[in-house]
């Protein structure tokens, strides 16, 4: 990511490791390399650079996955917050 | 603008069966199938296409920019062809249509309501249940004779790989972030390497957003306002012409604070100091604001009235900065609100003083 890094110690991502299987969906559709497998056991390497999509845990058959997943962006959050809503983009 | 670049369109609330998809230039023939025929894309981008581009890239008519959803032909698929799906934003449909060229495989488009494959994965437009519609409404088991599905990896925000095998036999494969590795990854047997899996944010890709960002410049709020800024600014040029350099130097101050958070901030994204994009944005805003002034004022020490004027034009880079994170890859929506409960009090202490300083400058001065 060439050194971009956003705010530290704030992630909800938290994993079940009792539940885990070891089949590295996890791994594969991370796009910031959270998760790493080893000896069949899927670990957090990386909390901090969770950006909270919730590709993981959709994708967990096991549900070993917990995190409140949502759109990283202020407008969507303004926009929650006026209409009282979930945080979404006006767009479309 | 010619026809071909885009169909006239009504507004949001069309349903996606009557959406009005305008005419379909990219399609050169057809592909015969068990289920019918299937339109073949071309994989060069004409002229129209670029344009197309060039105009959502300024956020322009931004969500009428789709292709049907359904089954379309690359080359000459057969039924041991791989299937890769993806959303019906034309943009996206253009990039991954002219990725794929010389290569024989069937393209599977979702209607993710004109949405990039991730936002509407995030919104919830490209989900399991439009993933699985897409198969049936093509009879894609009529078509090949295998059972897979390439889902590009940002799907997976909205799409569950095991529901979609569960609800209609498919099963998904992760294919790359970027359309750009999808023939590596088809020519070395579906695996992707770890560079294939991480989402960058590059300054290329920044650069491409700065166009989206800028164009609350010419909203028509924006133009509205511009308007009666001019027409203000003429009835202060005739009754109280002190007054309008400041004025002048003011409205400077805050086009250039629009600069600072929505281009250097996007461009200078790695180098601005701080996480916080607000706080990037404050610092791209005092780099540009300061030394307009500083070049604007001859008086030492400075006015009362800059003060306001700095204070505004850095507020503005700030809030504009900080709405950026939506457009960035990977902020989380913790660490956005994070950063809003710091960030949006201090903006409005900045609004409300820069305002305050500003006038009261002007009155004493």
């Amino acid at each position: 990511m060439g050194g971009l890094r956003y705010i530290d110690g704030v992630a909800t991502l938290e994993l079940d490791a009792e539940k885990c299987n070891g089949c590295m969906l996890c791994t594969m559709v991370c796009p910031h390399a959270v998760f790493v497998v080893e000896d069949r056991v899927a670990r957090i390497a990386d909390k901090d650079a969770c950006m909270e999509c919730g590709a993981c845990a959709r994708n967990c058959a096991q549900g070993a996955i917990a995190l409140t997943p949502g759109v990283g962006c202020a407008a969507a959050i303004i926009n929650g917050w006026i209409h009282g809503t979930e945080p979404s983009c006006d767009c479309g | 603008m010619t026809e071909c670049c885009g169909p006239s369109q009504p507004c949001c609330g069309g349903t996606p069966s009557d959406y009005d998809y305008g005419p379909e230039p990219f399609v050169s023939g057809e592909v015969d199938t068990f289920a019918g025929p299937v339109p073949r894309v071309s994989t060069e981008l004409t002229d129209c296409d670029a344009a197309g581009m060039r105009r959502v890239r300024l956020g322009i008519r931004r969500s009428h920019y789709r292709v049907r959803p359904g089954l379309y032909a690359i080359g000459s698929p057969d039924d041991t062809s791989p299937v890769l799906v993806t959303g019906n934003y034309k943009l996206t449909f253009d990039v991954v249509r002219s990725a794929l060229r010389s290569r024989d495989v069937w393209l599977l488009v979702v209607d993710s309501r004109g949405i990039n494959v991730w936002c509407a994965a995030g919104k919830g437009t490209f989900s399991t249940a439009e993933v699985v519609r897409a198969v049936r409404d093509a009879r894609l088991e009529q078509v090949v004779s295998h059972n897979r599905l390439v889902l590009p990896q940002l799907a997976a925000t909205g799409v569950a790989g095991h529901e979609v095998r569960a609800r209609s036999g498919f099963s998904v494969v992760w294919g790359p972030v970027r359309i750009a590795d999808a023939a590596e990854f088809l020519g070395s047997g579906m695996k992707a390497s770890p560079g294939m899996r991480r989402v960058e944010f590059a300054l290329r890709e920044r650069a491409k957003l700065v166009g989206v960002e800028l164009s609350v410049l010419w909203r028509r709020e924006t133009l509205i306002g511009v308007a009666l800024f001019v027409a203000a600014a003429v009835l202060l040029a005739l009754f109280a012409p002190d007054a309008l350099p400041p004025v002048l130097l003011a409205a400077a101050a805050l086009v250039l604070g629009v600069v600072a958070g929505a281009a250097v901030v996007p461009l200078l994204l790695p180098w601005l100091p701080g996480r916080a994009f607000s706080l990037k944005g404050a610092i791209a805003g005092t780099l540009l604001v300061a030394p307009l002034l500083a070049a604007g004022i001859a008086e030492q020490p400075a006015p009362l009235w800059a003060w306001g004027a700095l204070l505004g034009g850095v507020t503005v880079a700030s809030y504009l900065a900080m709405n950026f994170t939506g457009s960035s890859t990977y902020t989380s929506p913790s660490g956005v609100e994070w950063e809003m409960r710091r960030a949006i009090p201090l903006q409005l202490v900045g609004a409300v003083a820069g305002v305050g300083l500003f006038a009261a400058g002007l009155i004493a001065g």
